[in-house]
C-alpha cells in the first residue's frame, strides 16, 4: 500500500480527477495549500505598492492506494496536471503502515479499494 | 403546478409569436384587457388638468426634487449591477468586475457629456430627419433658459415643462447611458481583456446607445410626431422608461459580445454543459434588491415629473412586476429544476422589472402582475436554452435584458389597447438590426486588431491578478480549482 501526495496546480485540479477517473481511481481527497517552489512566486501590487507573493496556492491531492494501482495513479495525475511550465507540482510516494475503513472495521488492501 | 405552469408557458409563447392581439387570447386575459383601461384614462386626465392649470414654482421645485431622487436611485443601480455581476462570477476574476463597473460609470457620464445627450436629444438638429441628428458637443443651458429662476421666470419651466431643469435632465439620462455597458459587463465577464472592453464601452454608450435612443426619447422615426407616420401608425412606438431603449440595446451588445468571444473554459465540455458557480449568493441578492429600489427611479422618474397619480402608479406596477418575477420564476424553477434556484429566482425578479419598463406606465394592474409572471418563467427557460445553444453568459444578461426587454415591450401592445403589437415589434426590430450588428462590429474589430480575449493561462488563474496584478479577497482561502 502506497500513499500517494501530489503538490498541483489549482486550476489542474479538474483535469487531474478526469485523468483519476479514466483509470478507475476514484478515492481521493483534495485540500487547500500555499507553497513555495521553484517557481518563486509572482508579483502583486496594492495601492501602488508591489510586493512579492513566494507562498503560491496550491491543492494538495492525497491518494491510497494498492500496490498494483501505484503507476495508474503516478501517470494519470501527470497527465492532468503536467503543462510543460515551472509550477506544474510534485508527487510525492510513501509506504502506507495500514488503512481501516471506520463503517466496517475492514483494514489493509481491503479497507483502500 | 406543472399545469399552472405549462398555462404560463403556453401563454407566453403566444405573446412571443407576436400576431396574437387582445381579443385573441384566453378569454379572462381578454376581460382584464378590456376592463383595463379606467385607471389610464383617470392618470392621463389627472395630468392634462395639471397642464391646463400651468406649474406653479412650488410645484417646479416639487417635481425637480422627485426627479433628483430618481437620480440618486438610478445611480445606485450601477452598485445592485457590479454585485449582481460580483456574485455570479467566481472569486478570482472579481477585482476585475468591480474595476469594469467603476469604470463604466465614468465612461457613461463623461461621454454623454461629451456626445451622448445632444446625440440622444438633438432637439430640431436633424441631419437626417427623425433618424440621426446632432445637437453640438458638451452640455449647457439650451438659449432663453437661465441659470436662476428668478431670472429665468418662465423660461425655466417650459424647458422641462415645469417638471425639471435642464441640468436635472441632463444627469438623469447620463445615469441611464452606462447601464447599456453595464450589461453587457456581466455577460462577457472571466474572459474579457480589460482595454478593449473599455474601449468598446466608450463606442456602445457615446456613439449606439444614444444614437438609437433618438428614435423615440428624442423625438424620431418611431413617435407619432416623427416622419415615418405610414411605419408605426397613429400610435407610436411606446418605451416608457426603456425595455428597449436602455435593455434591448444593452442585451444586443451582450449577445454579440459572446458569440465573438465564446464560452469560458471548461463551461462546455464533449457536449456536456458543467455549471460556473458564482462564488456569492449574498452579494448578488443585495444587487437585485438595489436594483429593484432603483428601478423606483428608473420608472418612477420616467414620469418625467412628480405627477403624484401617474409617479405613484408606475411604482406600482413597477414593484407587482419584480414581485410576480419572482412567483414565476419560482414556480418554473421548482417544477423544471427539481430544486428551486436562488439565482434563477433573482434572474426571474429582474426579469419582472425589464418586462414592466416598457408599459409601467400604461398597463393595468393584473397585466402587469401577468408579465412579471411571464417574464420571471421565461427567464429561467431562456438561460437554460442559451446554454443549450452553448451561448456563455455567467449572469443571464441576455436573458433578463434582451429576452424579456423585448416581452416587455410586445407586451404594450398586447394589453394596453392604446398600442399595436406590430408597431412595438417594428421597434424591437428596428433597435436589434442596427444595436446587433454595430456591437458585433466592434468586437470583431477589437478581436482582429487588439485581441479580445485573454489567454488560456490567465484565464485559469483568474483576471484579478492577470489584468490587475491584485487578489479581491486577500488573506481568504478559496478554492479556485475551477
Amino acid at each position: 500500500m502506497k500513499l500517494i501526495i501530489a503538490y498541483v496546480q489549482p486550476e489542474r485540479l479538474t483535469a487531474v480527477k478526469q485523468a483519476l477517473y479514466e483509470k478507475e481511481i476514484f478515492k481521493l481527497s483534495v485540500t487547500n495549500a500555499l507553497g513555495c517552489g521553484q517557481q518563486r512566486g509572482y508579483r502583486e501590487s496594492y495601492r501602488g505598492v508591489a510586493m512579492e507573493v513566494n507562498l503560491l496556492k496550491k491543492v494538495r491531492v492525497e491518494i491510497a492506494v494498492n500496490d498494483d494501482f501505484v503507476q495508474a495513479t503516478i501517470d494519470a495525475v501527470i497527465a492532468g496536471a503536467r503543462t510543460g511550465k515551472i509550477g506544474d507540482g510534485k508527487i510525492f510516494v510513501t509506504d502506507l503502515a495500514d488503512c481501516i475503513r471506520i463503517r466496517t472495521g475492514e483494514t489493509g488492501e481491503d479497507a483502500i479499494g | 403546478m406543472k399545469t399552472h405552469v405549462i398555462k404560463l408557458l403556453a401563454l407566453s409563447l403566444l405573446l412571443i409569436s407576436g400576431g396574437v392581439f387582445a381579443q385573441e387570447l384566453d378569454s379572462t386575459v381578454g376581460t382584464i384587457v378590456a376592463s383595463g383601461n379606467g385607471m389610464v384614462d383617470t392618470v392621463t386626465a389627472v395630468v392634462e388638468t395639471a397642464e391646463e392649470a400651468g406649474t406653479s414654482a412650488e410645484m417646479f421645485r416639487v417635481n425637480n426634487t422627485w426627479m433628483m431622487v430618481s437620480i440618486f436611485l438610478v445611480f445606485i443601480m450601477h452598485l445592485g449591477f457590479a454585485t449582481v455581476e460580483t456574485g455570479l462570477t467566481r472569486a478570482k476574476n472579481t477585482v476585475n468586475i468591480l474595476f469594469k463597473n467603476t469604470a463604466i460609470v465614468a465612461i457613461g457620464l463623461l461621454t454623454y457629456a461629451l456626445i451622448g445627450f445632444n446625440l440622444m436629444y438633438p432637439g430640431e438638429s436633424w441631419f437626417l430627419k427623425g433618424i440621426l441628428g446632432f445637437a453640438g458637443f458638451g452640455i449647457g443651458l439650451p438659449e432663453g433658459v437661465d441659470a436662476t429662476m428668478a431670472e429665468a421666470g418662465a423660461a425655466a419651466f417650459t424647458y422641462g415643462g415645469g417638471g425639471y431643469t435642464y441640468w436635472t435632465d441632463f444627469l438623469f439620462q447620463g445615469m441611464f447611458a452606462a447601464t447599456a455597458a453595464t450589461i453587457v459587463s456581466g455577460a462577457v465577464a472571466e474572459r474579457i481583456k480589460l482595454g478593449p472592453f473599455l474601449i468598446f464601452c466608450v463606442l456602445y454608450v457615446m456613439l449606439v446607445y444614444p444614437f438609437v435612443g433618438s428614435w423615440v426619447w428624442g423625438g424620431g422615426w418611431l413617435t407619432v410626431g416623427g416622419n415615418l407616420k405610414g411605419l408605426v401608425g397613429e400610435k407610436g412606438f411606446h418605451d416608457f422608461a426603456g425595455s428597449t431603449l436602455v435593455h434591448s440595446v444593452g442585451g444586443w451588445g451582450a449577445l454579440a459580445g459572446i458569440l465573438v468571444l465564446g464560452p469560458r473554459m471548461g463551461k462546455y465540455v464533449g457536449g456536456i454543459t458543467r455549471p460556473i458557480m458564482g462564488h456569492s449568493m449574498p452579494l448578488l441578492t443585495i444587487g437585485v434588491f438595489l436594483l429593484w429600489l432603483g428601478w423606483f427611479g428608473f420608472n418612477g422618474g420616467s414620469v418625467l415629473s412628480a405627477e403624484p397619480v401617474l409617479a405613484s402608479y408606475v411604482l406600482v406596477t413597477t414593484s407587482l412586476a419584480a414581485a410576480a418575477g419572482i412567483v414565476g420564476s419560482m414556480l418554473t424553477s421548482w417544477t423544471v429544476q427539481k430544486h428551486p434556484d436562488l439565482s434563477m429566482v433573482l434572474n426571474g425578479c429582474l426579469a419582472g422589472l425589464v418586462g414592466i419598463t416598457a408599459g409601467a406606465d400604461v398597463v393595468n394592474i393584473i397585466p402587469a402582475i401577468l408579465i412579471g409572471l411571464i417574464c420571471g418563467a421565461v427567464a429561467v427557460l431562456s438561460v437554460m436554452a442559451f446554454d443549450r445553444l452553448k451561448i456563455d453568459d455567467p449572469v443571464g444578461a441576455t436573458t433578463v435584458h434582451l429576452v424579456c426587454g423585448i416581452l416587455g415591450t410586445l407586451f404594450v401592445g398586447v394589453f394596453s389597447p392604446e398600442f399595436s403589437v406590430i408597431t412595438q415589434l417594428t421597434g424591437v426590430l428596428a433597435y436589434g438590426v442596427v444595436c446587433f450588428p454595430a456591437a458585433l462590429i466592434i468586437f470583431l474589430v477589437l478581436k482582429l486588431t487588439v485581441g479580445l480575449r485573454v489567454s488560456e493561462e490567465e484565464e485559469l488563474k483568474g483576471l484579478d491578478l492577470g489584468e490587475h496584478g491584485m487578489e479581491s479577497y486577500h488573506g481568504f482561502q478559496i478554492f479556485t480549482a475551477q
